[in-house]
């Protein structure tokens, strides 16, 4: 096989999956492997364009030599590997990771694909108890490491506070937080290279931080919304979403996404327009878009107002 | 080589590749007046003082050319000019060019050397080498050095001017210039005219190459043009010398304004035609700056009476007694590529089903061409050679004198552009207003604080504006942008200086003078309420 990015001929790797011989280029992941077979994988932390970070461990697969279950997102594929996806030891670690997941954190606004994995490996996250109440605004910023306050018994220890809404872009709404470090990655070297955001504390206390937990406009962000783009459960949204989510006028199901291209600079980075009622509420651009791979900056994924910035519907002044 | 750009601010999709460039190993060398968030990632910045590039570049060639660099089988085969080059370059020793750009002598050879050694290598440039009286002289110094090392015309190598709007490099390719019809074919040879002519059913096409804006402000001064139809501009305020510019444009018999705001320029005509947003409110192209055209697409209907600009100017023919019917985007285009190889192959089709296509795209089986020139590496080189174009430094127009002892500069910040009238639509964290960002060395010997209101004044006029003392500033040179003309005007103090060839004044270089203002002590950062409308 010809590589098209340095027109050298790829050595093929031959493996076995779940008893299937697959052949795919020197250098793939196990989940590339498994793709090619169609074998339905689930993932939360890993992203095309992003490089994997192995945390999640919903993607586990059974690699026959290797004492643990592997993350088949990054593991990289050799020849002669043998690999089971649906073995009994592999199914009940996924259960447990949208366990663990889904009794601390609220789903409510991950994709549908993740609440159809959770069915399919029959995760109960409600078997754990009744939901801790949220902290108090600001108090699981400051968390120490091995300070924290043992569990309540029969309850279900959750992440769940208050929406952190400190500007007019977007918000953070950490109660839907998995960690995934996806935001990571996003803000430091995978594309913007900012690093306004980190993971702070150890243990059930980690979460994602600005330095020393300052609010946004205090802190390194330059608000391209990467972090938003790549949040997997809706914990990071740009502002307009949220409002419109709160004034109970968010309605997926009336919106349209048209591809154009963005309105500033000579890049031609490529805008998804999502459009509800003749008006956009959100832009995100295709992550495999060879210009953007789905990043963009704040003029791009915010700057649009401005065709809509009207009071009556007839006038556009220039500010 | 990212050479008066400040590409991480105004181009932050295209840092990204270069970033991730950066942790494969890349080395970035950046050279600009201000120590620029770019710079930042640069493993060597090159500070130099404002309109000294030609000087710099003729050192780095010369250094090039005296330390056995040259890419002799290269300049040999493809280019023509070479001895003329190396005589006119003879006198920009590294010690002359450091005590003329302020850049030390050390660096200027090392960049010379990295750059002549590396495998591949790539030049880009914005507005800090083409927004002078010698803009086009820049240009060609610049080249100059990408003939000397054969880094042109290869995958990975070249040279790249990073463009600043979305579809400046269509506008020129749609034949938007004074001298070009579409497909960059000059107006002014018969057979190409004809060829158009044809088409149009016999109508004749001026033979003569027009004017270009700076040109048009000048015939509108001198009379000769009276009337004037502006799309998608604001030149009240994005103009050079403001005050000129707004006398030229008063005096006109006839202006009409075709945008989608009612612009300080809409302001001053006397018919305005509200239109929509080409991006998202109609169907049609955009050319990038890397060449690739792509689709954009109508997402949204337009407000109030406002219109496609495609049926605006079809109505407008209609009276003026033509009738070209109803004309969608895609006839149009389709019409365009008849005549223009660079387009041929561009069909709406493709451009949707491969993500865009660069020129050029003769046929509809050519792939598109992500580089140009690789005709210089075909032996014998394919077509003319290319010329080496030597070029003298020559220093700003704007002098700095006792009176105007500070240099001012202007661009653009991350959150904003241009004139502000798009991205005052939305709120930014990031936004403070206008200031005069100035370095603590100069505010300590103008004796004006952080935050303190100052007059700055030019030549041609006087704004009051805030300072902010910033750390990328050297000694002797401020920073201004042109982002909220409605609040602080700093087109007052540019100058109109203007490069002969491309027609592009000289907004980077300005000699002002800051006086406190003592009378009605002002609290800090005014700017900022009144930031907040924008």
């Amino acid at each position: 096989m010809i590589d098209p990015a340095t027109g050298r001929n790829q050595r093929m790797i031959e493996l076995t999956i779940d008893g299937r011989t697959v052949s795919v280029p020197e250098g793939s992941t196990i989940l590339d492997a498994c793709r090619t077979l169609e074998i339905d994988t689930p993932t939360l932390c890993y992203l095309e364009n992003l490089t994997p970070v192995n945390v999640c461990r919903v993607c586990v697969v059974e690699l026959e030599g290797s004492r643990v279950l592997v993350p088949s997102c990054s593991r990289k594929v050799e020849p002669k590997m043998v690999v089971r996806t649906d073995s009994e030891r592999v199914r009940l670690s996924r259960k447990m990771v949208y366990e663990f997941l889904g009794s601390s954190t609220d789903l409510s606004f991950a994709p549908g694909e993740v609440h159809r994995q959770m069915e399919s490996y029959e995760a109960k996250p409600d078997r754990f108890g009744a939901r801790t109440l949220p902290a108090k605004s600001g108090e699981r910023d400051h968390a120490h490491a091995g300070h924290h306050q043992p569990a309540v018994a029969g309850h279900a220890q959750t992440v769940f506070q208050p929406v952190k809404v400190d500007n007019d872009l977007y918000v953070r709404d950490y109660s839907r937080c998995i960690l995934c470090y996806k935001c990571v990655e996003a803000c430091g070297e995978d594309a913007q290279n900012t690093f306004a955001i980190s993971v702070a504390g150890r243990g059930f206390d980690a979460r994602i931080s600005t330095e020393y937990a300052t609010p946004l406009p205090d802190s390194a962000c330059v608000y391209c919304g990467n972090c938003i783009a790549v949040c997997p459960t809706g914990a990071l949204m740009a502002k307009s979403e949220h409002d419109l989510r709160e004034r109970g006028q968010w309605e997926p199901a009336k919106q349209s996404v048209t591809s154009t291209i963005c309105p500033y600079c000579g890049v031609g980075c490529t805008l998804e327009l999502h459009v509800q009622d003749n008006r956009i509420v959100k832009a995100t651009s295709p992550l495999d878009h060879s210009v953007t791979s789905g990043h963009l900056c704040i003029k791009g994924r915010f700057g649009w107002e401005f065709v809509q910035n009207l009071g009556p519907l007839t006038s556009r002044d220039a500010p | 080589m990212l050479w008066g750009s400040n590409a991480r601010e105004t181009h932050p999709i295209y840092f990204h590749h270069v970033l991730k460039g950066i942790h494969n190993g890349a080395r970035l060398f950046v050279i600009d007046p201000r120590r620029t968030s770019s710079a930042r990632w640069a493993e060597h910045w090159l500070g130099l003082d404002v309109g000294t590039d030609i000087a710099l570049a003729n050192a780095i060639g010369r250094e090039i050319i005296a330390s056995g660099l040259v890419n002799h089988a290269f300049v040999e085969r493809a280019t023509s000019g070479f001895e003329e080059y190396k005589k006119r370059v003879e006198s920009y020793t590294l010690e002359r060019a450091a005590q003329i750009t302020k850049v030390p002598a050390a660096q200027i050879r090392q960049l010379a050397h990295t750059y002549a050694q590396a495998d591949r290598a790539q030049i880009c440039w914005t507005l800090g080498i083409t927004e002078h009286h010698n803009a086009v002289d820049g240009v060609t110094a610049i080249i100059n050095l990408a003939l000397l090392t054969g880094h042109v015309g290869r995958y990975g190598s070249g040279l790249n001017p990073l463009r600043g709007q979305n579809n400046v490099q269509g506008g020129g390719d749609m034949g938007a210039l004074p001298n070009k019809l579409p497909g960059g074919q000059d107006v002014e040879n018969p057979e190409i005219r004809a060829r158009w002519q044809e088409l149009w059913g016999g109508k004749t096409i001026p033979p003569r190459r027009g004017k270009h804006l700076s040109e048009m402000f000048e015939a509108m001064g001198k009379k000769d043009l009276t009337a004037l139809f502006v799309l998608g501009e604001n030149p009240a305020q994005s103009e050079a010398d403001a005050i000129q510019t707004l006398h030229h444009l008063r005096g006109l018999e006839c202006l009409i304004v075709q945008d989608i705001f009612m612009t300080r320029t809409a302001k001053l005509a006397h018919v305005v035609l509200p239109a929509g947003a080409s991006w998202c409110e109609s169907e049609g192209t955009v050319t990038s700056s890397e060449r690739r055209v792509q689709r954009v697409r109508k997402a949204l209907e337009p407000p109030g009476e406002a219109r496609d600009d495609i049926e605006i100017l079809c109505n407008l023919a209609r009276r003026l007694g033509r009738d070209w019917g109803k004309v969608t985007a895609k006839e149009a285009w389709d019409e365009m590529r008849s005549l223009s190889t660079w387009h041929a192959g561009m069909s709406y089709e493709r451009l949707e089903e491969l993500g865009g296509l660069h020129w050029p795209c003769p046929d509809a089986s050519h792939p598109g061409s992500p580089f140009l020139h690789g005709r210089l590496w075909q032996d014998p080189v394919g077509g003319p050679r290319a010329p080496f174009c030597p070029a003298d430094d020559e220093p700003p127009v704007d002098k700095l004198s006792d009176e105007f002892p500070i240099r001012l500069t202007t661009g653009r910040r991350l959150d904003c552009y241009n004139t502000g009238v798009q991205t005052g639509g939305y709120t930014s964290p990031l936004r403070r207003g206008e200031s005069l960002d100035l370095s603590p060395e100069d505010g300590a010997r103008h004796g004006v604080l952080d935050g303190e209101r100052v007059r700055v004044t030019s030549r041609r006029g006087s704004v009051e504006v805030c300072v902010r003392y910033v750390d990328s500033l050297r000694a002797g040179l401020a920073f201004m942008t042109l982002h909220f003309p409605d609040e602080v005007e700093t087109n007052v103090l540019t100058i109109d200086a203007t490069d002969p060839k491309s027609g592009t004044a000289e907004f980077k270089a300005t000699a002002i003078r800051i006086e406190k203002i003592e009378a009605g002590a002002k609290p800090r950062h005014p700017a900022t309420a009144s930031a907040r409308r924008h």
